[in-house]
């Protein structure tokens, strides 16, 4: 089944055989890939799926990649969490966690995208792969290259943080430390990817690997039952996630998986970056690029590549848009750790303040089948909570004062 | 003789001023328009420079003096 149909220009439609490009040449508009869904109709079906690999790629149909040589084999089927002891505290009655805290296999929900495009960068022959990332893409995409055997470059600001870089370095790929800052990196990558043979994931590959978020969708529909939530809260960077989202949901309609799409698409950013919830808040269609001052560095992307077409798809949806101050990051990371046992990182406290706020304000109702994702692992950004958590008790290595400090009486031997 | 896509992003105070004359004026690039959005207070074009790279270099220099914001045509691809 050739399931692929182009690559078609969000903006004029113009399609474009499915290559390595991601810039339509008549009027400069992102690509995407366009799918032969009345191909796709006739294979996919519920129990095809489940019968499926434990993984995204239970969703092969619905992926853009021909074959099954997949690099990242483990990627995704994450838990949805029921999170009753979090939804009790917000007063919302069946509430969930899709928990990309322990994707495999750099506990981000970016396993995902970097699966899929790198397994599409070496169907389409290239062996070097690069990205421009300050954290949870680069990860993920030198250790997938580690496990593919592909030469892989990672360019990274000069002045990031020590932790950051080794958690790249201990993959071994081409660290490469710009002189400069973002902006000059963003730059010289855009310029290096058209440039240079090499697959950038999130330049030239970026139509293929921004597929790999619709999985987030795909296995929360089935792992709710086959049915939709009434609302999703989701993070924003680029805006990216969110879109494909939307677009993974409808695809599921469209063929034939579930009957009707009923989400209400929510956007959470932090304040210290909110290009995006600030435009949808002001009613406009286009937001206005921002420079990134927030702890949830993961979605400090000022002028995000998908902003315009976020606000379009939590438009459609009927959904809401909100941020967070960098305090209500914090609360956010220590409430679902307290309620739940789940540590995210800040793009996690992001969304549960979000999510928190929506509550409080009615958008999401007491009955609505909620969904919040989080996409990253809390032991990635330690310092955004260490002076949040406070310090263990220190007592005297003696049974007594063990006892004392904790007002504890003795129960004769193991029983409670 | 190279050419370069760029998205540029016009302050408020910029809008009225013929800043892409200017630029096809004062270096030897070659403006080419492909899609924009100018409104009142608000305005970005998605832009082809053509022409050698140190000239475009210098004309996107020039871009940035005058007040105008430039950017690849990825927009921000450091995730």
């Amino acid at each position: 089944m050739n399931k692929m149909k182009a690559l078609v220009c969000r903006e004029c439609g113009k399609e474009y055989p499915t290559k390595a490009i991601h810039v339509c040449e008549m009027c400069f508009g992102p690509l995407e890939v366009k799918y032969n869904y009345d191909e796709i109709k006739k294979v996919v079906s519920r129990k095809a799926i489940e019968q499926g690999p434990h993984s995204m790629w239970r969703y092969l149909d619905l992926l853009p990649v021909e074959g099954t040589n997949f690099v990242g084999p483990h990627a995704g089927f994450t838990p949805l969490v029921r999170a009753k002891n979090l939804g009790a505290y917000l007063g919302v009655e069946e509430l969930y966690i899709k928990n990309d805290t322990v994707n495999h296999p750099t506990l981000s929900f970016k396993d995902r995208v970097v699966a899929v495009a790198l397994t599409r960068a070496r169907e389409l022959g290239f062996e070097t792969v690069a990205c421009a990332s300050t954290g949870n893409l680069a990860n993920s995409v030198a250790a997938h290259a580690a496990s593919a055997n592909l030469r892989c470059y990672v360019f990274i600001p000069g002045d990031l943080e020590a932790a950051k870089v080794l958690g790249n370095l201990i993959y071994k790929p081409h660290v490469v430390e710009v002189e400069g800052n973002y902006d000059d990196v963003n730059r010289l990558c855009s310029e290096i990817a058209g440039e240079h043979g090499w697959a950038f994931v999130n330049i030239n590959i970026r139509p293929y690997y921004a597929e790999g978020s619709k999985t987030l969708a795909f296995e929360t529909v089935e792992q709710l039952g086959w049915r939709t939530p009434d609302q999703v809260v989701v993070p924003m960077a680029s805006g990216s996630l969110l879109t494909k989202i939307w677009k993974g949901l409808n695809e599921m309609k469209h063929v034939g998986l579930i009957d009707e799409v009923r989400t209400k698409i929510n956007g959470a950013q932090a304040e210290g970056c909110s290009p995006i919830a600030t435009a949808f808040k002001a009613g406009r269609d286009f937001f206005k690029p921002v420079k990134p001052k927030t702890i949830a560095k993961s979605l400090a992307i000022g002028n995000p590549a998908d902003g315009y077409y976020a606000l379009k798809a939590t438009a459609e949806s009927k959904g809401a848009m909100e941020s967070v101050t960098d305090d209500e990051v914090v609360e956010g990371i220590q409430l679902l750790a307290q309620t739940e046992g789940i540590f995210a990182e800040t793009a996690g406290g992001v969304t549960i303040g979000v999510l928190k706020k929506l509550v409080k304000q009615g958008v999401i109702g007491k009955k609505d089948v909620t969904v919040a994702y989080i996409t990253g692992n809390g032991l990635k950004t330690q310092e955004a909570v260490i002076d949040a958590v406070g310090r263990p008790t220190r007592i005297q290595p003696s049974l007594l004062a063990f006892e004392k400090t904790f007002q504890l009486r003795r129960t004769n031997g193991g029983t409670p | 003789m190279a050419s370069l896509r760029f998205h540029i992003r016009f302050p408020e105070d910029k809008i009225k001023e013929p800043i892409i004359y200017q630029i096809g004026h004062e270096y030897n690039v070659v403006t080419n328009v492909r899609r924009a959005d100018v409104r009142e207070t608000t305005g970005w074009m998605d832009l082809e420079l053509s022409g050698d790279v140190a000239e475009i270099e210098r004309a996107i220099a020039g871009l940035r003096e005058k007040g105008v914001i430039v950017d690849p045509i990825e927009l921000n691809v450091v995730e």
